[in-house]
């Protein structure tokens, strides 16, 4: 954006003010996350920079809180790592499935009543998550799966669906209907031609739905707070109890750990959206 | 040429009309079918039991249940004077049940919602019930406490016969029925609820306001930078949207504490003394600046997509025409985002009003909003129904607004990253 050589001077300089402001709130968003990652390494207890950090003094540097992390005794990290990893995996396929399977539908141009049940079937996104909490809980606590694994992942699989549903329709709208029809009639059945023609196609959509879903799980902790047991315990919820109990730099080391998580499905995420793109750029 | 229109038939003679209403349907049914399996399951799993919450919020049997043969008698009685014998028999015969199956103490706090004084006076019946003679229950009962003689807890016991009440509704508006059947509010001092709708609500408001602020001139600088710059600096967006809530209210909680990075930069560039360090968590501060920062991609993103199919020969063909680059802004620019503003608002808003895990980390008492009082309710004091009478209060709010954005937006327009 550079500026035309004639512009006033009293515009160059709202320019420059319009820069600073934007740099400022761009500092606003990324900083606090970069705040983690030296004090992940701090080998004191406390969450402030010691004077050995600002000197950058490697003794002030150590890798206790990972080792903590890790082999701590007390840290049940482990298990709420294992659960969370399961629960998400499952979520994230329950939802997948249901809801490309009510995206295709959705995208027909025959479906009657489509505004509506895309309404029911966005809400969970929509509605307060401490009121879907509250009556998930009520559901699971009557169905018996209160303090289930089970229980976890269906109430997951409903906040899931809403970003398949989202992502597979937006992804079916540049969809060109007629290579179906072509499949259909050179003899291939409805399941061969989904799986054939239709799902590599939209693939980009399903798996781009999918992280969303993935990343709803691993990270949610208002319903899964009502839901779940001693046994059930995920590492938001280890981070919950932790953040309200005491600050320790175990759950920095914890929190740079899923910065890096959430960067490694950030590029998946952005490939996945170009490609959709030039894929449904071809199509057109 | 036949004037009459002769009926097209299909190669089976079926004719087509006929035909392909019937693909038509097939058609609808197949697609139906595909959505059937999640809206089956999002009907059993996820609408029933927020109807289920209704129906809690306003359920109250429990007292109608423990003191039928009482409820029963008292039809008859107008709720002047003292009621007959005929209900003190009844009320004595439902109690003693009470007491067989060591119930009588909840019925001692149900009634005590409704007034104040049943614990201690169920408490003395109790120990007194078990030397009563038959017969002649009125002057036994009396007998026992001065308040089983005050008519006022007698209508107390008969506004709890019916089966369904409002009166969850109407406490989460810090207001009551009377002892003459009206509706008031609490005393000043007490209203503790309408305190925290109106800071959720003006806490949502303002956290809109701060990120349309914000975001305005970034999506801007996104949408019209070359793709090259703009990619990179979508990560600053995207980014904080991928990653855990929990851990950037974790990097807000270290920032913001006492001994923390923004007040040392504070007393650093000599704002405030060393040992006179402000508070910027446990309060209303704290949740403005980490909610505002946590919501902010939610505004940037549809802003941007908006902006993005803004032509920026617009705003050229304005300027040539005369305007100033300000006005070109205001009256070519401006209005054409208005789509963008209007969802980026909404989203922020809907978002905020029912936050619940920041306030809860870095609120402290006095920036805590409803969401933290529904979730007091159904974890400490367990009074679930009127857990979910504030849950529906809330929820009646969210879908006005969401019916807005439908209506403004379309909810198929939702575009995510």
């Amino acid at each position: 954006m550079a500026l035309p050589k004639y512009t006033e001077p009293h515009y160059r300089i709202w320019h420059y003010i319009y820069l600073t402001i934007c740099g400022a709130v761009f500092f606003f968003l990324i900083a606090p996350l970069f705040v983690i990652f030296p004090l992940s390494f701090n080998a004191e207890e406390f969450l402030s920079f010691s004077d050995g950090m600002k000197r950058l003094d490697p003794d002030a540097f150590s890798l206790r809180w990972y080792n903590d992390m890790i082999y701590g005794t007390k840290n049940p990290w482990g298990l709420a790592a294992k659960n969370s990893f399961i629960i998400a995996i499952f979520a994230t396929i329950g939802s997948v499935i249901l809801g490309t399977v009510a995206a295709l539908g959705l995208s027909s141009r025959h479906m009657p009543y489509k505004g509506l049940i895309m309404a029911v079937l966005i809400s969970p996104m929509i509605v307060p998550l401490i009121i879907s909490g509250v009556a998930i809980f009520f559901f699971m606590a009557k169905a018996g799966l209160a303090a289930t694994h089970t229980g976890i992942v269906l109430a997951h699989i409903i906040l899931g669906t809403p970003f398949v549903v989202i992502t597979v329709t937006a992804t079916l709208s540049g969809f060109d209907h007629s290579v179906t029809r072509a499949a259909a009639s050179l003899g291939s059945d409805p399941v061969n031609t989904f799986m054939k023609i239709t799902l590599p196609l939209i693939l980009p959509g399903v798996i781009s739905g999918g992280l969303f879903a993935f990343v709803t799980s691993f990270d949610e902790v208002v319903v899964v707070l009502f839901l779940a047991g001693l046994e059930n315990t995920t590492i938001p919820i280890q981070m919950w109890t932790g953040l309200r109990e005491q600050l320790s730099p175990t759950i920095l080391a914890v929190a740079t750990c899923l910065i890096i998580l959430s960067t490694l499905i950030l590029v998946t995420a952005e490939l996945l959206r170009r490609r959709s793109e030039r894929l449904r750029g071809i199509n057109r | 040429m036949s004037s009459e229109t002769k009926q097209i038939l299909t190669t089976d003679g079926i004719p087509l009309e006929v035909s392909l209403k019937k693909a038509e349907r097939k058609n609808k049914i197949k697609a139906f079918l595909l959505v059937a399996p999640l809206l089956f399951f999002l009907i059993i799993t996820y609408v029933f039991p927020i109807g289920d919450m209704l129906f809690r919020s306003v359920d109250d049997k429990m007292v109608t249940q423990m003191l039928p043969k009482t409820f029963k008698a008292m039809e008859n009685w107008d709720g002047q004077e003292l009621p007959e014998e005929e209900v003190f028999a009844a009320f004595h015969e439902d109690f003693i049940k009470l007491v067989e199956d060591k119930r009588e103490g909840k019925l001692s706090t149900q009634l005590n919602y409704t007034k104040n004084g049943f614990k201690s006076i169920i408490k003395k019946l109790r120990r007194a019930s078990k030397k009563f003679e038959e017969g002649n229950y009125k002057e036994q009962i009396m007998s026992v406490h001065k308040r089983w003689a005050d008519v006022e807890y007698w209508r107390a016991i008969q506004r709890r016969a019916p089966e369904f009440t409002g009166q969850k509704y109407l406490k989460g508006m810090d207001m009551y029925v009377n002892e003459e059947g009206k509706i008031v509010s609490v005393e000043e001092d007490r209203r503790i609820h309408r305190v925290l709708w109106l800071r959720t609500l003006e806490i949502a408001f303002f956290v809109t306001v701060f990120c349309f602020l914000m975001a305005y001139p970034i999506a801007h600088l996104l949408a019209t930078l070359p793709m090259k710059y703009s990619n990179l600096l979508m990560i600053c967006v995207l980014l904080p949207f991928w990653t855990s809530l929990l851990v950037r209210t974790a990097s807000w909680m270290i920032l913001l504490q006492q001994q923390g990075i923004v007040n040392d930069f504070f007393v650093g560039i000599g704002l405030v003394a060393d040992d006179n360090r402000p508070e910027m968590m446990y309060n209303k501060t704290g949740s403005y600046v980490a909610m505002t920062q946590i919501l902010l991609p939610f505004m940037v993103l549809p802003l941007y997509s908006v902006m993005k199919t803004i032509s920026p020969s617009l705003m050229r063909a304005g300027k040539s025409l005369g305007g100033t680059p300000f006005v070109a802004f205001w009256k070519v620019y401006f209005p054409l985002t208005i789509p963008g503003i209007g969802a980026g608002c909404l989203l922020v808003f809907i978002l905020a009003i029912g936050y619940y895990i920041t306030p809860a980390l870095v609120g402290g008492a006095s920036g805590t909003l409803i969401s933290n009082q529904i979730a007091f309710h159904m974890k400490s004091t367990l009074d679930w129904s009127f857990a979910s009478a504030m849950g529906l209060m809330l929820l009646s709010g969210v879908l006005v607004i969401y019916w807005l954005y439908n209506k403004i937006v379309g909810i198929d327009n939702i575009k995510l990253g």
